[in-house]
């Protein structure tokens, strides 16, 4: 309902409890450390305190944590793992002496995760050598049936070109080449290896008088030296293919010994929770104050844990504990805390700014109308219904263990389903019109209308019109959430001139373009008020919009620039019209889902005649169609609550502005060690 | 002339506001979500843990292209199309004035579904650089629904007015 009140804390401890200290404090979770109020004094010149650079030890922590993430990684690659921390399920909890147990056998644990990146390093070493390999072999595979070394030159009296000619050639033609060109040689041998449509594999032999002439001949049509070396072709290819199998054998064996560590998973990952603690904890060492005996920590913490906070740390050490409210120039930090039924909406409220100095905690208001918004521009019975029991088996399942975000989140869904159930019965719509559909597709039945109140597609004047009330209601919430501010910090004529004026400008206004027939006339009102009421809301504009004139702009002192603020002040009520124009998408949005499923409803009862098959088509066209609409329609209306809960309300009263409150904890990802 | 525009022709007017409806919105969200997708998988190939955010924020410019089918739909269910019987003495005025009636959802849906996937894009990119600003990132891309919100609002009022012609 409020923000909480925050207190300051130094202690003052003996330095040999620093470690213990900081690591009760981590655990707790309750002190966001922030040294900067005692900076001035401690960190002074000459002061006897120092800060000490502990950047170096934070690294190696936070290296050694991203070790143990890659390896952790390199096992869930291999082989998967079983006892992932979903999203839903939150971080495993562990006592703290199986904590102290278990991080004793770090160093152990650290050589498997050492040995474990090694390996995978090596795996991807492996993997791009064999591709290069193969390509080896490839490029052997037109020399296979040559049985020389590729270096053969000839032998005493011989000479031997091998090499390549482009394209395929015919035997005949070589030979015809070389005799162009060699005319007077004595002979020459020519010996096709291979030859494809891009090249021609030949081995050329002549006398070793001849070779010049040879050679020159060839040259004319483009003869190569091969691209390949060494050895005959064939025990290259087979020296090849053992290298590969030999590493692909090292492959296997490696994903055997990686999947080995599979039973070491959980140590592993709580390596990498222990650094990465560690790692946080060096930073916080590093803005404490110390001398060579004791160490100075000043933070915030929350009025109602302070007192706790105090006797537990004198209690178990030798420390000077001092709690004290934050001077008023600070920007403390902020916390919220509502009742159950609103304290699922502060995540919304903190997306988008938490309360700044002097500013109300706007979540309860917000609140009130978010479950009732949301529900509105869902408006299904049977979804609200389906999204009530998720969320309620999601969360029942992981009690005790869910982390409190996503516990809020999905209760706030919940809550939302108990709005959309409601609104889907007022609108008679239980998965769209799919009862009236069943009925009359299959027991030729017209059951007609379910709604309690309207269907907004029958009389959407009607939901429009009460959607522009929600509206009105909903801003005038806002508005004396903005009152209450200005009265709260004790500016009670800030109040009466922002929003008491506008209030009877608006009531004035809206109440006599009722009664005209535009508007009245366009929700089939014909309303005619006594004249009296009538005074009294042409008289309640009049004083709005005159105080308006004379007190929307009195920062001036100047009153010709005052009163010309003051009538563009008056010209804001433009911004009013548009913010309840908006909450038209109340019933457009409310429309479209109940209209889509019509849709899928239509659709599946098309082909539901044929017996059999045709209601198993219609149930599967239903759920399908369903869930799409579900999943669209729950997202837009989140949307869109938000946008009236951001735009239309807070834009009356609220700024925000204010620093999240993070306190010194575990940031951890696998465990959360129990105190 | 009333050879061409005989009575019964309203019924093709009406078909084509239907249409117009169902073609150019979901054209617009198709564009939509298309660079919002590429955006998407961008980030996606540097930190996949960001693919259900992310993907969120790729359908969002997708509604347009709901409203336009929502809109056809309802269009083709008031002129019978829908239970096999089509209003085939329609008259020309009423066929062009359900054609008016698509036009707001038509052309609103496909400009908005365009512009709010430019929104989209940019806060896939804010997303991927602070995933704690999702709940803001999704705000802007809806400021642009909201334009396409009200023209399916009027679309169906009017749908719903000019049955009674």
């Amino acid at each position: 309902m409020s923000v909480l009140s925050m207190k300051r804390v130094l202690v003052a401890g003996l330095k040999k409890d620093r470690k213990e200290l900081l690591e009760l404090l981590q655990r707790k979770g309750i002190v966001q450390i922030s040294t900067e109020d005692i900076a001035a004094e401690a960190g002074a010149e000459g002061s006897v305190f120092y800060q000490s650079d502990e950047s170096g030890a934070r690294t190696t922590f936070e290296k050694s944590a991203q070790a143990a993430t890659n390896a952790l990684s390199v096992i869930n690659n291999a082989v998967k793992d079983p006892n992932a921390v979903s999203m839903f399920s939150g971080r495993h909890q562990m006592s703290l002496t199986d904590y102290t147990t278990n991080v004793k056998k770090r160093e152990k644990i650290m050589e498997m995760v050492g040995d474990l990146n090694a390996l995978a390093k090596r795996q991807s070493e492996i993997q791009a050598e064999i591709p290069k390999l193969e390509a080896q072999r490839e490029s052997l595979t037109p020399w296979l049936s040559y049985d020389q070394d590729m270096g053969f030159t000839g032998t005493k009296t011989t000479r031997a070109f091998i090499g390549t000619l482009p394209n395929e050639v015919p035997l005949e033609e070589i030979y015809k080449g070389i005799d162009e060109v060699a005319k007077d040689i004595t002979g020459v041998d020519v010996t096709i290896i291979s030859s494809s449509s891009e090249q021609t594999c030949i081995q050329v032999v002549c006398l070793n008088k001849d070779a010049a002439k040879v050679e020159e001949a060839l040259r004319h049509m483009s003869f190569a030296r091969p691209v390949v070396s060494g050895s005959d072709p064939k025990s290259q290819d087979a020296a090849l293919m053992q290298q590969i199998e030999g590493l692909n054998r090292q492959l296997a064996e490696n994903e055997g010994r990686i999947a080995s560590y599979a039973e070491h998973r959980e140590e592993i990952k709580l390596m990498a929770d222990y650094f990465q603690m560690r790692a946080d904890k060096y930073e916080v060492i590093g803005r404490l104050y110390q001398t060579d005996k004791i160490f100075l920590l000043s933070g915030y913490v929350e009025e109602r844990n302070a007192k706790a906070l105090e006797d537990m740390l004198e209690s178990r050490f030798d420390c000077v504990v001092e709690v004290k409210d934050p001077s008023p120039d600070e920007d403390v930090p902020v916390a919220l805390r509502n009742n159950g039924y609103a304290a699922p909406v502060e995540g919304v409220v903190g997306s988008y700014a938490l309360p700044g100095k002097g500013e109300i905690d706007p979540t309860f208001i917000a609140a009130i109308f978010y479950y009732f918004l949301f529900g509105m521009m869902l408006s299904d019975a049977a979804y609200g219904l389906i999204m009530v029991v998720g969320c309620a088996v999601i969360l029942n399942k992981n009690k005790g263990k869910i982390e409190e975000g996503m516990r809020k989140t999905l209760t706030m869904f919940m809550y939302a389903g108990i709005g959309t159930m409601f609104w889907g019965v007022m609108f008679g719509s239980y998965f769209g019109d799919l009862p009236q559909v069943v009925m009359r597709t299959f027991f030729g039945k017209e059951i007609g209308s379910l709604a309690l109140w309207v269907e907004p597609a029958v009389e959407p004047m009607t939901v429009l019109g009460f959607a522009f009330i929600v509206g009105i209601i909903h801003i005038f919430f806002g508005m004396g959430a903005s009152a209450y501010t200005s009265i709260k910090q004790g500016k009670p004529l800030d109040a009466l001139y922002d929003v008491g004026f506008w209030y009877l400008l608006l009531i004035g206004a809206i109440g006599i373009l009722l009664t005209t027939d535009m508007v009245g006339g366009m929700f089939g009102l014909n309303l005619v008020l006594p004249g009296a009421v009538m005074t009294i809301l042409k008289v309640f504009a009049a004083v709005g919009a005159v105080g308006i004139i004379l007190f929307g702009g009195r920062d001036s002192s100047n009153w010709g620039l005052r009163i010309g603020k003051g009538l563009y002040a008056l010209y804001g009520i433009s911004s009013y019209l548009s913010d309840i124009l908006s909450y038209s998408r109340l019933l457009a949005l409310g429309l479209a889902t109940g209209v889509i499923s019509s849709v899928f409803n239509s659709m599946a009862a098309m082909v539901a005649a044929p017996p059999v098959i045709g209601p198993v088509l219609f149930i599967v066209i239903v759920v399908v169609g369903h869930t799409l609409n579900l999943a669209i329609n729950a997202l837009g209306a989140y949307v869109h609550t938000n946008r009236l809960e951001y735009v239309e309300f807070f834009g009356k009263f609220y700024n925000g502005g204010g620093k999240p409150f993070t306190p010194f904890t575990e940031n951890t990802k696998h465990y959360k060690v129990l105190d | 002339m009333s050879a061409v525009f005989s009575d019964g022709s309203g019924l093709f007017f009406a078909i084509l506001g239907a249409a117009l409806a169902a073609l150019l919105a979901g054209a617009g969200s198709a564009r939509g979500v298309g660079m919002a997708g590429q955006a998407a998988a961008g980030v996606v190939t540097d930190q996949p843990d960001m693919f259900g955010r992310v993907l969120i924020l790729q359908l969002l410019p997708g509604t347009q292209g709901i409203y336009g089918l929502l809109i056809a739909f309802v269009a083709m269910n008031n002129l019978g199309i829908m239970s096999g019987s089509p209003e085939v003495n329609c008259s020309l005025l009423k066929g062009l004035a359900y054609l008016g009636a698509c036009l707001p959802m038509a052309i609103v849906g496909y400009i908005s579904a365009i512009n709010q996937a430019k929104a989209a894009v940019a806060s896939i990119a804010l997303v991927s650089k602070r995933p704690d600003q999702f709940g803001k990132s999704m705000l802007f891309p809806a400021m642009v629904e909201t334009y396409a919100i009200f023209a399916l609002l009027i679309s169906i009022l009017a749908l719903n007015g000019v049955g009674n012609i």
